[in-house]
Order: structure tokens, then C-alpha cells, then sequence
């Protein structure tokens, strides 16, 4: 028989079709309804806080990676996701100049100084967000009511200042499907959970994280927020909770890996978050929670390495 | 009922396309290739010289060593040559060539005659030892060997590994449909060997009518249980089909044998059984010839046929191949050359497209944990690729790369297509290199 050129490779001969790109694809999926419910609910403007922040993001990924002679790998899609993210973590009303600054802070900074993909420590858009909240609180703090751009506050800041009129909080129902006060890309419970449904059924991210997250949450403030499971419940629909839990604690580098590392860091993240809110001075801990909990992480993970197969029979 | 399995795992694409196909007995071949290392242990001497006339199950080649396996001509014939040869492997081994003279002459047959029942333990076992019979799911270890249990260690169960976790090959498949009673003998034989009270034939669900086929042969039988199992890899692997059927653990570094357990393959219980009903040695296996051939096929071939003749005999090429494996996709060796003979533990050929072997672009680790799920010893590839990558045999150690079992579930599942398997492999490496070099 003739003998062809045959290729020469290690063993498994076969992969799984699910590849990086393919899991930032799925990501970007799940976020884009609750950003079009941002857009619904803010105006245009939240839209073009979205595309500012991801344009910024891709750019100055290829931009640094050209300056340091790396192969350019804007196509694996990390960039995009992290540029969606920072966006949908600003208040619409901020200047438009905001996401373009920390989509640079997040790649330049926090990504590509530390390696690029797969070597930051810290969430990138988190950790931008938080750069900017430290260097201009008020326009990261300045928030409008969907539908008019009224000044109003979000339901967090009014339960921190004392509720003086009842009425000033909204509904369940209005925290629920996102009709609030807050950033562009967080209100909407509803959809956001959608898109964790969806990311869990396609298996790109654990149950453990995020579940873990909202129960820690919905129990604590349970227990200490002084009014029962209302106290549960308008924890979890208030503020980041959900497009934290479910989006941001669940970057894959800045996690531990390990399944039981995995509900330690969830229980963490949700203990700092209700901690901050309840007795900080400000009025959400999300970001804040998440990027402890992502410092904490190698740590928990090299606390959490699993027993190997036949180590308990040793014992014996 | 939940069906019993390993814990982590994956779920490959099974691609069993020849599970529906009959075994075909291929003709001898005109010359065969007879490599002299069909096993895992001490390769044989040649015991025929240039030109000797042979006969079919002649024993041709043999080593002293425990931890060996005698080779016998798989035809009758003339020597006509005694040198290296390429191998599967991917290196050379020596092996002796025999012409055809095509008249079958049988050599006298193994044992004297005598029922299982009228055998001894040791009798058994020396019959194996005799025929060459090597384990058949691929690894080769001599069975005689594995069947010798040392004093003060009891074996109370046998597990007969029926499960063909690859995916593609169907070859324990047809043989379990096919010839079932021969099966049972081997068990029977291999059950009086090892001296356990009871045998277990792990069996995937999602093998058609195997199950069932194997119930009806077992019936009768006290002692032989079929345990269905879930479908998933590497179930095969038998720490894990220990686990799977039993629950028990197979302690680090240790063996089988530590939980009172030997393991043997299907095929394995064929060829005992096929030994004990016929007197002749291993020199004819089942293989499954598939992927991207004309005729997908599953065959009774003689061992030192060329795996050219039989991706020939199966229709040949489909189209261009990208890469031709012997074995199943997930941890078969990738061939440079057909030109290799046939062995004892060869469980398939697999040829794979071009497009099928096209690498899919690395990205650098994300860390997702994907490989930590999959993996079934509860290792972390993602450190262990590191510290492979890195050299650092601390670290191997630390997070024990010498218990990766090599089944590929890690770079399967891997969504940055980082070569783990090869990483696992040159971890290991360095820590056995680092061993060695402290004992000195």
C-alpha cells in the first residue's frame, strides 16, 4: 500500500467541541438581554456605554499586545466580555468618557500587565470599576430612574440612609424584572438569571458559585437584616447580587477551581457583600466582596485540593 | 435504580459504527510478522532459526522472566526471516517472518486434555502462561503473571472488564454477542486460577444486546453476576471499574490485588476460554478496523498480519487519512507508518481524516476547572501541566502526577485544547528520572 503522510499526535485523538471562544460566545450570549434590557430601560445613552467600554477594551488589548510583540488574540472573545461587563457596571448617567478610561485600566492593568489571558488576579472589569468609584465617586454614584432619567437612588442607597417614607422602595415586582435605579447592566433580575439558567445548562459555569452567592446572601440578611425574609429577598434583587454572582464571581482565573473551593468562595463573597451593606458606609459590597474573595482564591483552592482516588484506603 | 459508574468522566462521541457488525475471519495472510514483544515485561528470545519449518501455535519465542509471555507462529511455514521491524510503539522490535505454506498445520495442543474441573489452579495457570495469553484491553500484561496471587494476599472476586469504554472499537462487543459460551469457559478457568469465590462482568448499558446475552450464558451459573453499568469513560480503566462495581478503592500505588480483586479483560476471558475448549495458543484476536475506512469491520485476524492488510481488508481509505491509531481514539499510539505488524493486544485500528486531526487553536489556560471535574483520581491537571511545563518535580509530587492513569479526560474536556495527556507523560517523566537518580 502507498504510504501516505500520517499525522503524529498525542493521545486523545479526540476533544470536546467546547473551546475558549466558544465559552466567551456563550457568556456574551447570556449577557446581551439583560444589557438590552439596560438600553430599554436607560435609553440609547446606556447603549453607547456599552459599545465605548467593549470597543475600548478590544483595542487596547491589541494595542498592548502589538507593543509587546505578542500574537494578537482579540478573537478569543475575553476582551469583549470584559468590555460588557464594565459596561453594564456603570450608571447611565455617567460621563461618557468613564467606560473607555476603565476598559483601559482593566485590560492594560489588570490583564495584560499580569500575562493576559488566564493570569489576571483579580476580575478585570471589577477591579476597573472599583478604580473608578475610588477616583470619581460621584459619577459613579449619580443614578437615574429608567424611562425618565430622573435623579433618583437605588434601592440599597435608600435602605442606607433610612427609610423615612416607605414608599420610596420600589416593588419586588419592579426589582424583579429591573425597573430601578441603578447600573446599566444589574437591575434586571429576571433576565440576568436567565442568562445564569442558560450558562449552567450549557455548562460553562459551576451552580456551585453563584448558588452559594444568593443563598449566603438571602440567609444573612435573613437573620440580620432586621426584617425577616423581606430583608432575604430585597437583598437579593438589590443591586449587583445577581449580575455579580452569577457573571463576575464566576470568572474562571480569578475563582478557585476546585468544586469545594468552589461553595467556600461563593459563602465568602456573600458574607462580605451583606456585611458591607449592612454595616459598611457604603451602601453595596458586591464589587468590593468579589475582588477579596478573587485575592482569597489561590489560597482556598490550595486548601480545597481534592483527595486523590486510593488515598483513604491507604490509611487503612 | 441508579446504574452504578465512576465519579467524574467524561462523555465522548461514542462512534461505535461496527457494533451491528459481524466478526469476519480473515484469511491467513501470506507471510506473518511475529514480533518477539507482544507484552509488558522481559521481551522473548527466538527459539526457530532461519529456514526452520513451524507449525501453527508452535511456540516460536520465549523468555524465563515471571513477567513474560511466550509468542507462537500464527500459521504454518517456513522461517523466512529474523530481525527488527517498525512497531506499533514507534520504535523497532525484533520479530520473526514466516511464509505460508497455507496448509494450517496444527501444532500439539496446550494442556492434556483435561475439564476445568479436573485441572488445578497451578495447571491453569501454566496453560496460560504456555499459550502466550497477554491481557487484551490494550496494555499487555502477562495474565499468567497477574494471575499468580503472592502468599499471604487473598483474591475473593474477579472482574471481568466487558465495558470497551473507547469510543469506536467494538471488538470485545461482537466477540461478547458472538461467542459468549467461550467466554464463560475462560471465566470459569480464570475464577479456579485466582481462587476468588465470585466473578463480576462489568457491561455498559448502551452495548446492544450484551447484557442480555451474557445473562443467558450466566444463568445457570453460581457465582457469575453481570453488573450493568452507565455509560461513560474511563470506565474501562480498572481502578475504576473496580470502583464502579464494588465501591472499593484500589489504594495509591498499590494494585488490585491489595482489595482482593484481579481484573481481566473480556477478550482475555476469551482467549482462556478459546484455550481451554481448543488447546491452542493466543495467536488470533478480535479488532475492530474503523473511522475512516470503506467497510468499517470487526475481524478475527491472525496476530502478524500487516495493519495495512487489514485496512485493506476493510475496504481501505475512505479518503485521505489524517492520522491511523492503533488502539481507540482516546489513548490510542498514532502510527507513522501501516507497515507494523498485528499483536496480541492490538483492540483496534482507527483512521482518523485530515480535518478530524486538525489541531484546534491553544489559547493559554482560563483556569475553568473543567479538567479538575473530569478527572476520575481527583488530580489537577491544571497544576500538574505547570509544573511539567515548568520542570518543577516538587510540585509534580506534591500534587501526585504519578497517579494520573493517562486516559486523557483532562485534555478531552479542555476548552484552551492544552495537550494535558503530554504534559501528564512528560511529568511523570521527570519524576521517575528524579526517583532514580536519588536511589543512586
Amino acid at each position: 500500500m502507498e504510504q501516505e503522510k500520517l499525522v503524529i499526535q498525542s493521545a486523545p485523538h479526540i476533544h470536546s467541541p467546547m473551546t475558549t471562544q466558544k465559552i466567551m460566545f456563550y457568556v456574551i450570549c447570556a449577557l446581551v438581554p439583560a444589557a438590552a434590557v439596560g438600553v430599554f430601560y436607560f435609553d440609547i445613552r446606556a447603549l453607547v456605554h456599552l459599545l465605548l467600554s467593549i470597543l475600548f477594551a478590544v483595542l487596547t488589548e491589541a494595542l498592548v499586545q502589538r507593543l509587546v510583540h505578542k500574537p494578537i488574540t482579540i478573537r478569543d472573545g475575553s476582551a469583549i466580555v470584559t468590555g460588557l461587563l464594565l459596561g453594564m457596571n456603570l450608571p447611565v448617567a455617567a460621563p461618557l468618557w468613564i467606560g473607555p478610561v476603565g476598559a483601559a485600566f482593566a485590560i492594560v492593568v489588570v490583564k495584560q500587565a499580569f500575562g493576559g489571558l488566564g493570569h489576571n488576579f483579580m476580575n478585570p472589569a471589577l477591579a476597573a470599576r472599583a478604580m473608578m468609584l475610588a477616583a470619581w465617586p460621584a459619577s459613579m454614584t449619580t443614578w437615574t430612574s429608567p424611562f425618565d432619567g430622573l435623579a433618583t437612588a437605588t434601592p440599597l442607597a435608600i435602605m442606607k440612609t433610612g427609610i423615612s417614607d416607605a414608599t420610596a422602595l420600589p416593588t419586588y415586582w419592579n426589582m424583579f424584572i429591573g425597573n430601578i435605579g441603578g447600573c446599566i447592566g444589574e437591575t434586571s433580575a429576571l433576565v440576568l438569571l436567565l442568562g445564569g439558567v442558560f450558562l449552567i445548562y450549557k455548562e460553562v459555569i459551576d451552580y456551585r458559585i453563584p448558588l452559594a452567592y444568593m443563598a449566603t446572601v438571602f440567609l444573612f440578611s435573613s437573620v440580620f437584616g432586621g426584617n425577616g425574609f423581606d430583608s432575604g429577598l430585597f437583598n437579593l434583587l438589590a443591586g449587583g447580587v445577581m449580575l455579580g454572582s452569577i457573571f463576575m464571581a464566576t470568572d474562571y482565573v480569578s475563582s478557585p477551581a476546585t468544586p469545594r473551593g468552589r461553595w467556600i468562595y461563593g459563602i465568602g463573597c456573600g458574607l462580605i457583600t451583606m456585611l458591607i451593606r449592612l454595616w459598611g458606609s457604603y451602601p453595596e459590597g458586591v464589587s468590593f466582596s468579589i475582588l477579596l474573595m478573587n485575592i482569597a482564591a489561590p489560597l482556598i483552592e490550595k486548601f480545597t485540593t481534592p483527595k486523590k482516588f486510593g488515598e483513604v484506603a491507604k490509611k487503612k | 435504580m441508579r446504574l452504578k459508574t465512576l465519579k467524574g468522566g467524561i462523555h465522548p462521541p461514542a462512534n461505535k459504527l461496527t457494533s451491528q457488525v459481524p466478526l469476519v475471519t480473515l484469511p491467513a495472510p501470506k507471510r506473518v510478522v511475529i514480533a518477539l514483544q507482544q507484552h509488558i515485561g522481559a521481551p522473548c528470545q527466538p527459539l526457530v532459526k532461519l529456514g526452520d519449518l513451524v507449525l501453527m501455535g508452535q511456540k516460536i519465542g520465549e523468555h524465563p522472566a515471571t513477567i513474560s509471555a511466550p509468542v507462537h507462529s500464527s500459521v504454518s511455514g517456513k522461517v523466512i526471516a529474523i530481525g527488527p521491524v517498525n512497531f506499533s510503539n514507534g520504535k523497532t522490535v525484533d520479530a520473526i517472518t514466516i511464509e505460508n505454506d497455507f496448509l494450517d498445520t496444527k501444532a500439539e495442543p496446550i494442556g492434556s486434555g483435561k475439564t476445568i474441573a479436573e485441572l488445578t489452579d497451578l495447571e491453569i495457570r501454566s496453560m496460560i502462561r504456555e499459550a502466550g495469553i497477554v491481557g487484551m484491553g490494550g496494555a499487555g500484561f502477562p495474565t499468567a503473571a497477574k494471575l499468580t496471587v503472592p502468599a499471604g494476599k487473598k483474591i475473593d472476586m474477579l472482574v471481568i472488564n466487558g465495558v470497551e469504554c473507547e469510543p469506536y472499537l467494538t471488538c470485545d462487543h461482537r466477540v461478547i454477542l458472538e461467542q459468549s459460551a467461550v467466554i464463560l469457559n475462560g471465566i470459569k478457568a480464570l475464577l479456579k486460577a485466582t481462587g476468588a469465590g465470585h466473578a463480576y462482568i462489568g457491561v455498559k448499558i448502551t452495548m446492544e444486546g450484551a447484557i442480555e446475552k451474557l445473562h443467558e450464558a450466566v444463568l445457570m451459573e453460581k457465582g457469575i453476576d453481570v453488573v450493568p453499568l452507565a455509560s461513560k469513560y474511563p470506565q474501562g480503566e480498572e481502578r475504576q471499574l473496580i470502583y464502579a462495581i464494588t465501591g472499593r478503592e484500589v489504594p495509591s500505588g498499590g494494585l488490585p490485588m491489595d482489595v482482593g480483586i484481579v481484573v481481566c479483560n473480556i477478550g482475555t476471558a476469551w482467549a482462556v476460554g478459546h484455550l481451554m475448549e481448543t488447546g491452542m495458543p493466543l495467536i488470533e484476536r478480535s479488532v475492530t478496523v474503523t473511522g475512516a475506512v470503506k467497510t468499517p469491520s470487526n475481524f478475527m485476524a491472525r496476530v502478524g498480519t500487516m495493519v495495512s492488510d487489514l485496512i485493506e481488508a476493510a475496504g481501505g481509505y475512505s479518503e485521505e487519512p489524517g492520522s491511523v491509531i492503533m488502539g481507540g481514539p482516546m489513548t490510542g499510539l498514532p502510527q507513522f507508518t501501516t507497515e507494523i505488524p498485528f499483536t496480541k493486544q492490538n483492540t483496534g485500528i482507527l483512521v482518523l481524516t485530515k480535518s478530524e486531526v486538525q489541531p484546534a487553536p491553544m489559547t493559554d489556560c482560563i483556569h475553568c476547572g473543567s479538567c479538575i471535574e473530569a478527572c476520575s483520581y481527583r488530580l489537577m491537571p491544571v497544576y500538574l501541566a505547570k509544573y511539567a511545563q515548568a520542570g518543577n518535580t516538587a510540585g509534580l509530587e506534591k500534587y501526585n502526577i504519578l497517579d494520573c492513569r493517562e486516559c486523557g479526560s483532562c485534555a478531552y474536556v479542555c476548552p484552551a485544547k492544552l495537550p494535558l495527556m503530554h504534559y501528564m507523560r512528560v511529568g511523570k517523566e521527570y519524576v521517575t528520572a528524579k526517583r532514580a537518580a536519588d536511589k543512586k
